[in-house]
């Protein structure tokens, strides 16, 4: 009898400690992070990590921005009233993601998922834009063999607008799970995860038209 | 056992305001956020459309700087950085980053600075001059 109480016990105390867990998700202290298991942390020094290849175009940019090899110039190229555009969908879609996530706080499914097909929506916009941009400047000859400062351009705003297409295939995926298997925790943390990186490619974007684009047209 | 519920406050109250590497935003952050990068957007393509200072040198650094305030503006109230998330780790690893950034960015454009003042064309005396 008495074994089977202590037995008992140990069982009652095993289920408080995994309800405690489950419960409280990430936040116990130094070991806590129960329910991301250091995935936000490990995802953010991925982001850190593509920051840096960011910061190595950027920097080959400008030393090569000024080699126009008896081509055409950011002032004869840039059409600034279409990169304002396009910095404004890509504003727009920083902040529909901001919403979709005060809706997953609030474990409302149909809303996040509204809202995530807005952002896809600005997304989609802000490529399409940058699509008609690069095939415009094809179309006049600035092709990126044309010269360094033509070749570093595409190069660095090329990456960024592949990475919005991976992050735009990336919310799709995200879509379907969360309407197949509703906000569970693994869907939570990787929508915070994209949330990341969809904010962190609009910071990127705040380097290319401030650097690229506008002192380019300054110079 | 009687330590339990210490333990499970401890966590509720840990959960409240820790929220991993992202925290969450509100809706008013998320405004607040929106509205400075709007305007923070604007000024430097209107500083450049308009040619509202008439000196390049001039306007190249308002659209360096406010670029540079807009970064930390979407790392605020976008990315919800803070000295505290992961037990500070983030803050750290952004911190090397930034660091490792500005070498990178600033030691090639100085280097290959001086060397392009370095290789330009001379002209025929001036070799002269140079010869041993």
């Amino acid at each position: 009898m008495a074994h089977t109480a202590s037995t008992l016990e140990v069982d009652s105390t095993d289920v408080k400690f995994y309800v405690e867990d489950d419960g409280h998700g990430h936040g116990e202290g130094e070991h806590g992070h129960a329910s991301d298991g250091g995935t936000m942390l490990g995802f953010w020094i991925y982001l850190m990590s593509d920051c840096l290849i960011f910061a190595c175009l950027f920097a080959t940019h400008a030393v090569l921005g000024r080699n126009y090899a008896a081509g055409p110039s950011p002032a004869d190229l840039f059409d600034l009233k279409l990169i304002l555009v396009s910095t404004f969908m890509l504003l727009l879609s920083s902040i529909t993601y901001g919403f979709a996530m005060l809706e997953m706080d609030k474990d409302r499914v149909k809303p996040t998922l509204v809202w995530l097909a807005v952002t896809f929506f600005f997304g989609g916009c802000f490529l399409g834009l940058e699509l008609y941009e690069f095939s415009h400047l094809f179309h006049e000859g600035a092709t990126p063999q044309r010269s360094a400062f033509l070749s570093s351009f595409f190069t660095l705003v090329g990456t960024h607008g592949l990475h919005v297409t991976f992050g735009m295939i990336w919310m799709i995926v995200l879509g379907v799970q969360v309407w197949q298997r509703g906000l569970i925790p693994d869907n939570k943390r990787r929508l915070m995860c994209l949330s990341m990186f969809w904010h962190f490619l609009d910071v990127v974007w705040i380097g290319v038209f401030s650097f690229v684009y506008l002192m380019g047209v300054l110079q | 056992m009687s330590s339990a519920p210490n333990a499970a406050n401890a966590a509720a109250r840990d959960g409240a305001d820790h929220h991993g590497g992202a925290a969450h935003g509100s809706f008013r952050g998320y405004m607040i956020g929106f509205l400075l990068s709007v305007v923070l957007t604007i000024i430097p393509f209107w500083l450049v459309m308009g040619d509202v200072f008439g000196n390049n040198m001039v306007t190249a650094v308002f659209v360096l700087e406010l670029g540079v305030v807009q970064i930390f503006v979407h790392m605020y109230y976008f990315l919800h950085m803070n000295t505290k998330s992961e037990g500070g780790w983030t803050m750290m690893a952004l911190i090397f980053t930034v660091v490792i950034v500005l070498i990178a960015l600033i030691g090639s454009m100085w280097v290959m600075h001086h060397l392009n003042t370095h290789m330009m064309p001379m002209s025929p005396e001036h070799m002269m001059h140079q010869m041993p």
